[in-house]
């Protein structure tokens, strides 16, 4: 009985050992997504009416940089590789140090930044450009952060800089210390103990945010615009934006800065600008930095700003981040520029700006700011 | 030859209990003794409860936030121009296959030619020197071997190369030592009649390697070849290091980055856009996908060892 | 792992040797030292390969070690990075062992000696099953169903156990600790502890136990008196190997763990942690550039020369002692 049953065992083995082989090559050869044949993809963001009048661009565009920019960056590749089916746009969020820096060595075609390079930088060499032909660095990307908290019956709160920044720093402890509950008159505050989350890794919304309680409450707030969260202050440390926002959502009484579109359930800060006390919100991003001046020195191609966190813009919320593209002035492989520059122009589009702010909660660019862009996207060759 | 009670007794306190043993005989179990013995024996099995319901807490989780994805979509769809809701795990899964494959390839062949050496002509100095190093490499940390392969195509081809290949090189460094031991154990097994009788009749060393004891070990070293394959199948440091990850299917080992089954649960659950839930529905399905892959390689690998061919124990 | 061959027998293909002329009998010798070379190369590349790892390492690990503090992650010199690290990695690994091993010598001797024989066969396989469940799971399970939980029982803790050292400080309302991750790290690394043990445990030699039995030994009497003392080094050696895996671990930790950079600090209910080596790196590494990158690759060197030294430690204990 035993014989038999360990010879049919082996005739099963022996059979599914072929067959598993079989099956493995069936599932390789069958292993063409269903969402990447050349027709029309069912993909619900198509913004593709004229595939069939689509220039044949082909190749792998490669670029990476900013985390800040993945979901709008999702946004847009969708939209691209949807109407170029022919090509593949991959980003790969590094970081805007580690962008910046395989940019400069041609290890990515494009590069997304939440700094821009300096003015010295941008006069030096460049891997994969032409020699001297200087880079095209856009804003493309604007989104306000929010200041977001877990208190349960609680919505909203104003607050100051200067209060913001005592409770990051650690100063203020509780949630109904004097400080808060001045500004906030008729709201139940809790003796809840406050949770100060940050971002343990670096990154452009820390350093954004601190950039602005720097401008603001210089006083108190005496450790700069720093990128990675100081480690004398206490706190809890959570990983990239969704991980601020987990860690938000899962303690009474946390607080913590993150990108606005990641806010949703959240209750939110409305910050003191000026007089009045304004709520994050994508129209009030784009009024800060249309509200603030361009970097002067720079090339034409080269659009950075030099935000006003301290402006007094009616509704403008200067808590907002910028986050830059950029490109070669001439790349060394034509292709390689159509490429870019095919994509660059999608991404300012009217489509690929709103398709950004449906996916990332971003604040569009205004009609001045797309056409001094699109003037530099076209120098692009 | 059993080891005689003497052996057992490592301490004063232990003879003295055995005397007491022997000296209890005739009384028989007091309270006390019988008492320890109900305490313990329940500790132990609280223990035992203990220890199993974070597991089974595990695999309910699993599987009930991961069984909302299973669907067609999930298993013939990529991430290719998906935004929020939708698309699927299909560019993972091929990336963790042809990855998998690609680090038995370099394994297989390896180890299985390098237990051969150990048992069937190491001797000396060099023998005991690999024997060690398997050792080593066995303890190495996934993430150690994710800098190597890093560091190697780095130097070859400069920094910031990604490629499914280096992933699966990777990879192979954490899969050889358990090729190497399974198939040690196998071959070690092999009674050394039949190569007596093989040699006997005149086959020389190669002939009786290769058709004799290969083919007899032959099902417990495919069952270690699975055991190797199930837990290379799991890790996810050394291919975010160096495979990356891409939306887009990859059927080239050699060029771009590749998804891979963790790699993509790690970045679903990391870099979640607005609609979050759809996110967290992804990298549970993934998760399931992944843990059944898991099992059923290691279930697999236990039916080979136990249907095919008789015990030596 | 049960010896399981083929059928003896199987596939033996008889030669000929009186067919064999001078010449066959020279080409056969040939394919003798030819397999032998290609045998012995197989080993040497295993040897050559890890040589080569230790080395490329070095080589792009070794510019960090003398490198200026502004260009390392947080600014400071390697060493002053490498400390708090190895620090935390060896406590959570310790608080991780001191847990998983009473409760894994607890599981290995319910199913070796416990259960009846119907149900312990099953238990073994889902021990074993469990053991392979990959690490990024238990790090999705860790920060979504455990850490929640775990954080009301800090509260407990601190506000009633306060005065103990390790329970000192304000405890984390997200429940993303070092003793969650510990917690995580155990839970992951028990499976493979119990199976080490079990194996340990099935060997013990009968006549002892029988003897035990004989003179009107209670269970756990057996246990202690016959069971125990033999397989206290194979325990110990499952608790190295169990150490190695949870020094290596990368995800689970990632995942759950709320670190602050630098830190040294024993206290485990806390928001602050210090960070592991292996979990520093995955999260860093993606975004490292310049002398970080080789900044990191040193700190898995330290890695490895850590699980190391645990590893031959357990290799040490594990050689079976001569007979008395």
């Amino acid at each position: 009985m035993r014989e038999c049953l360990a010879q049919a065992m082996r005739m099963i083995t022996k059979l599914s050992r072929s067959g598993m082989a079989v099956l493995a090559l069936g599932v390789i050869l069958s292993g063409c997504a269903a969402n990447e044949a050349p027709v029309v993809s069912d993909s619900p963001v198509a913004t593709n009416t004229n595939t069939n009048t689509a220039p044949a661009l082909q190749g792998t565009l490669v670029g990476g940089g900013a985390s800040s920019q993945t979901a709008a960056q999702e946004a847009w590749r969708a939209g691209f590789q949807t109407t170029y089916s022919a090509v593949t746009v991959d980003y790969d969020p590094t970081g805007s140090g580690t962008g910046r820096s395989s940019f400069s060595s041609g290890g990515f075609a494009f590069a997304g930044t939440d700094d821009a390079f300096s003015v010295e930088e941008a006069a030096g060499a460049f891997a994969g450009c032409s020699a001297g032909t200087g880079l095209v660095e856009i804003p493309v990307y604007i989104s306000p952060i929010a200041v977001a908290f877990n208190l349960p019956d609680v919505p909203t709160l104003n607050l100051d800089p200067a209060t913001i920044a005592k409770i990051f720093a650690g100063k203020i402890k509780s949630w109904d210390d004097k400080a808060i509950a001045a500004a906030n008159p008729g709201v139940k505050l809790p003796n809840t103990a406050i949770t100060a989350v940050h971002r343990s890794d670096k990154s452009g919304t820390t350093g954004n945010f601190t950039d602005y309680l720097a401008e603001t409450a210089s006083a108190e707030w005496t450790w700069g615009a720093v990128e990675q969260w100081p480690e004398k202050l206490a706190g809890e440390a959570a990983d990239k934006t969704q991980g601020v926002r987990e860690a938000i959502t899962s303690a009474a009484g946390a607080i913590g800065y993150l990108d606005a579109s990641q806010a949703a359930d959240l209750g939110t800060v409305a910050i003191k600008v000026g007089s009045d006390y304004v709520q994050h919100s994508a129209e009030g991003a784009a009024a800060a930095v249309a509200a603030s001046k361009l970097e002067t020195g720079r090339a034409a191609t080269d659009i950075v700003f030099d935000l006003d966190r301290k402006q007094t813009t009616s509704k403008a919320y200067p808590l907002v981040l910028v986050s830059y593209l950029v490109a070669c002035g001439q790349y060394q492989d034509a292709n390689t520029a159509e490429l870019v520059r095919t994509y660059f122009e999608h991404a300012v589009s009217t489509a690929g700006q709103q398709a950004a702010a449906n996916q990332a909660g971003s604040a569009p660019l205004n009609s001045e700011l797309t056409s001094l862009v699109s003037d530099a996207i076209s120098k692009i060759k | 030859m059993p080891p005689p009670v003497a052996n057992v007794l490592k301490s004063r306190a232990d003879a003295d209990e055995w005397r007491n043993l022997i000296n209890d005989r005739p009384r028989g179990l007091d309270r006390r003794r019988r008492i320890t013995n109900k305490v313990a024996l329940g500790a132990i099995t609280a223990a035992f409860c203990l220890a199993i319901a974070p597991l089974v807490s595990v695999l309910w989780t699993v599987v009930s936030a991961g069984l909302n994805r299973i669907d067609v979509e999930f298993f013939t769809q990529s991430m290719r121009g998906v935004i929020g809701e939708g698309g699927g795990a299909l560019h993972a899964i091929m990336g963790t296959i042809q990855i998998t494959l690609a680090a038995a390839v370099i394994s297989v062949p390896v180890g299985i030619l390098a237990a051969v050496y150990l048992v069937e002509y190491g001797r000396g100095a060099f023998a005991r020197t690999l024997t060690l190093l398997v050792d080593v490499m066995t303890g190495i940390p996934s993430i150690v071997a994710g800098l190597f392969a890093f560091a190697l195509f780095s130097l070859a081809f400069g920094p910031g190369v990604r490629a499914g290949v280096a992933g699966a090189v990777a990879l192979s460094l954490l899969m050889t030592p358990v090729v190497i031991r399974s198939a040690e154990e196998m071959l070690r097994l092999v009674p050394t009649e039949l190569r007596e009788a093989s040699q006997a009749l005149g086959a020389p060393k190669y002939r009786t390697i290769t058709d004799v004891v290969l083919p007899t070990a032959a099902s417990g070293i495919t069952a270690g070849v699975m055991l190797g394959i199930s837990r290379i199948v799991g890790e996810t440091a050394p291919l975010l290091l160096v495979a990356g990850f891409t939306d887009s299917m990859n059927y080239n080992l050699f060029s771009g980055r590749m998804a891979s089954l963790p790699v993509f649960i790690y970045s679903q659950w990391q870099n979640k856009g607005v609609d979050a839930a759809a996110y967290d529905d992804r990298a549970w399905s993934a998760a399931l996908t992944l843990i059944a892959f898991v099992f059923v390689l290691n279930l697999a690998s236990r039916m080979a060892n136990r249907f095919l061919g008789a015990k030596a124990r | 792992m049960a010896a399981i061959l083929a059928e003896p027998g199987a596939g033996v293909r008889t030669a000929a040797p009186s067919d064999l002329t001078g010449a066959g009998r020279r080409k056969e010798r040939r394919t003798d030292q030819l397999a032998k070379w290609t045998v012995l190369a197989s080993g040497a590349a295993i040897v050559v390969v890890l040589a080569g790892v230790a080395l490329f390492l070095l080589i792009q690990g070794a510019p960090a070690l003398t490198a200026a503090a502004s260009e390392l992650p947080y600014q400071v010199d390697f060493w002053s990075l490498a400390g708090p690290l190895a620090f935390g990695s060896v406590w959570v690994s310790g608080l991780a062992l001191l847990f998983a091993t009473p409760i894994a010598v607890a599981v290995a001797l319910f199913i070796s000696r416990l259960a009846p024989r119907s149900v312990s066969r099953y238990c073994g396989i889902a021990v074993d099953l469990l053991a392979a469940v990959p690490s990024v799971v238990y790090g999705l399970w860790g920060i979504m169903v455990l850490a929640p939980n775990l954080a009301v029982c800090y509260r407990w803790l601190s506000e009633n156990m306060g005065w103990f050292p390790l329970f000192a400080g304000t405890p984390s309302a997200t429940g993303r600790t070092i003793l969650t991750a510990a917690l995580v790290l155990a839970v992951m690394v028990m499976p493979i502890m119990a199976s080490v043990c079990r194996e340990v445990f099935a060997q013990t030699p009968t006549a002892t136990s029988e003897a035990a039995l004989a003179l009107g030994a209670t269970k756990w009497e057996t246990i202690r008196l016959a069971v125990l003392p033999f397989g206290r080094s194979g325990i110990i050696s499952g608790a190295m190997l169990g150490l190695g895996r949870a020094l290596g671990e990368t995800m689970a930790i990632a995942m759950v763990l709320s670190p602050t950079p630098l830190l040294v600090s024993l206290q485990l209910l806390n928001s602050t942690n210090p960070n592991t080596v292996a979990a520093m790196i995955a999260q860093t590494f993606p975004e490292a550039n310049g002398l970080q990158v080789n900044a990191l690759i040193t700190l898995g060197l330290v890695l490895f020369a850590i699980t190391f030294v645990v590893n031959a430690f357990a290799r040490r204990l594990a050689r079976p002692k001569p007979e008395a």
